[in-house]
């Protein structure tokens, strides 16, 4: 029978020479990993009477989410995971200075194309950007992973969403991502794994493709997928000089369902209040006052994000009674930001910076909403609460977006230029302009 | 395990109901049960919590757990007592973590619009049959396939984990 690439990592990790959707396999696990906020998985852990862990390389603890710790049970977990770490000689923690887990991962040369991943986030669909099977699991999974480097797991069908097209300027891989959460719903890929190919893919920056992967989590993917080119083994490869598995779909190979679009004419997508596929095109939109833009996380905190914020930002300054918080994704982003000179420009811009990690992307710490303001986020989720107050409206919009709309202090295109910003603002399509 | 559950339906007719709204992120560090019980359904609708009895069947509408992967949002439906879920879809891994922590989850789209509040309920997990004794109606919900039957019959993954340690031990 024909097998897509997911299907034989799977296979592989169950022992076998196939599998087909809809099996349940048991798949031996290469990486898995758990964030400083499930202490669960530790508690999980104990009462299934674990007592080593299988496998002390292939365990991963990330202190990202509490970083630092913003409370004393904050506090108090990381404090465990420590003791569990030096308990059990685990060789990976990365601490509050390192950093998000989908960042760190692949920086740390632990994501290989091929490979099975499990880490206690849901986007840690992620990973297909880089060719592996990659996928968010709650804290009781990830234990018995610990104890046994095993997870049951049924086998998903595929979709694939065909980019083609020549992207305008300006537009980013969250237009993108935003774009098809509005076409496709949030259950598109429930149970799901979901491919997304296409001329359009091809020409996106690993980073970029690691932003529509991220996001495949909230059309419900179970994982997401790109096939590897020449621009992922690059890019690992600064990180790696391990082996790797490439799978390749076989050629007849017949997809659950198939989806086509022509993003040449793709205008910024913003995500209004209160669910991710609450699309508007942003031209419908612009002026909505801003109290806070949020540029960080997972999916909107990488160096294609900050390079791309900075670019707008130079030379401009944040609107008055706007504040911007920016968060890098990882010690390495922020390294690589001072460096070539993107941390400069946003501090002189009038960002608040904040230390490598989740920030506020969770509404933890690091940039709180509260009731009644609006915020603009890269980041990957806008439910209500999400960040702080549930009477917070979060609009995510890609990082040029968010800086374009820093510089407004409303939402604005990213094309618009700096003469255009002072005109910008007035109210369109009947929305209320609050201030 | 019981193969039939029976009880009073408590009703939240909503779809895409995020894990952000069954357990804020702002509590998410902690860890205890009865803590984390306290804040069940916050960000949905607070007055859940007190309408939940023990035994209860929570019935949701579509893609009910989106979004993050935190456990306490299934340790909190079963710490404030809900014995099943009804539900028309289920996010990804929230639906996972019912599994492996004995929370049964029976889909069955639409059921949200037609049981109301306080109905009294009959399911069968193992045919999928909802029987809404109440209005004399019945759903055909989806029945539970073996596989995770049996992680059900055993009371969980904990439980398998433990059985199975132990007999590894003898």
């Amino acid at each position: 029978m024909a097998m897509h690439a997911v299907h034989k990592i799977l296979a592989r990790a169950s022992g076998t020479d196939s599998v087909k959707p809809g099996e349940v396999i048991n798949a031996k696990i290469d990486i898995a990993g758990i964030n400083d906020i499930y202490l669960t998985a530790l508690k999980a852990y104990g009462e299934m009477g674990g007592k080593e862990v299988w496998d002390r390389d292939k365990v991963v603890f990330f202190f990202d989410h509490n970083a630092p710790s913003p409370s004393e049970i904050g506090a108090f977990n990381q404090r465990e995971m420590r003791k569990f770490v030096n308990k059990n000689g685990v060789k990976h923690l990365f601490d509050i200075n390192e950093g998000i887990c989908h960042m760190v991962l692949p920086e740390a040369g632990l994501v290989k194309p091929g490979s099975l991943i499990v880490i206690t986030d849901s986007h840690t669909t992620t990973h297909g950007a880089f060719g592996a099977f990659s996928t968010g699991v709650g804290s009781t999974d990830l234990a018995t992973v610990m104890m046994t480097g095993e997870m049951w797991m049924r086998v998903p069908q595929v979709i694939n969403v065909k980019l083609n097209g020549k992207l305008k300027d300006g537009i980013m891989a969250k237009d993108i991502a935003i774009f098809l959460l509005g076409e496709l719903g949030t259950k598109v890929a429930l149970y799901k794994a979901l491919e997304f190919s296409g001329e359009i893919i091809d020409a996106l920056s690993i980073e970029e493709r690691m932003t529509i992967c991220n996001m495949a989590v909230e059309m419900g993917a179970k994982t997401a997928y790109i096939k590897p080119d020449e621009k992922t083994i690059a890019y690992l490869r600064r990180y790696t000089d391990e082996e790797f598995y490439l799978d390749e779909t076989d050629v007849d190979f017949e997809y659950e369902n198939e989806y086509f679009y022509d993003l040449s004419n793709l205008e910024p997508q913003v995500a209004m209040p209160h669910s991710v596929d609450n699309r508007e095109t942003l031209w419908d939109v612009e002026g909505i006052d801003i109290d806070q833009v949020f540029i960080g996380s997972c999916t909107g905190g990488k160096l294609v994000d900050i390079a791309a914020a900075a670019e707008i930002l130079k030379g401009n300054k944040v609107a008055k009674g706007t504040r911007l918080v920016v968060t890098h994704a990882s010690k390495r982003v922020l390294e690589k930001s001072i460096e070539l000179g993107y941390y400069k420009i946003l501090l002189e811009a009038g960002a608040a910076i904040t230390t490598p990690g989740c920030g506020a992307c969770l509404g933890g710490h690091s940039g709180i909403l509260t009731d009644g303001e609006n915020c603009a986020a890269t980041s990957s989720r806008n439910f209500p609460g999400r960040m702080g107050s549930k009477n917070a409206s979060i609009y995510l919009v890609s990082p040029a977006t968010a800086a374009a709309t820093a510089i407004a202090g409303r939402l604005t295109h990213p094309r618009t230029n700096n003469e255009e910003l002072k005109i910008k603002g007035v109210i369109k399509n009947g929305i209320n302009n609050k201030k | 395990m019981e193969l039939t559950i029976k009880s009073n339906a408590i009703v939240y007719n909503h779809d895409d109901i995020s894990t952000d709204q069954i357990f804020p992120g702002k509590y998410v560090s902690i860890s205890n049960p009865p803590e984390i019980v306290e804040h069940i359904l916050e960000g949905a609708d607070v007055t859940l919590r007190e309408r939940f009895k023990s035994g209860n069947i929570f019935v949701v509408g579509e893609n009910f757990g989106c979004g993050s992967s935190r456990e306490q949002a299934v340790i909190g439906i079963k710490e404030a007592g809900i014995k099943l879920v009804i539900a028309s879809s289920a996010g990804r891994i929230w639906y996972r973590n019912a599994i492996n922590l004995a929370l049964p989850v029976i889909f069955c789209p639409g059921a949200s619009n037609k049981v109301a509040e306080g109905d009294e309920l009959q399911v069968n997990l193992k045919t999928g049959i909802i029987k809404n004794i109440t209005k004399e109606e019945t759903y055909n919900g989806e029945p539970l396939s073996d596989f995770i039957m049996n992680i059900f019959e055993n009371g969980g993954i904990k439980q398998m984990m433990l059985n199975k340690n132990s007999n590894q031990n003898k």
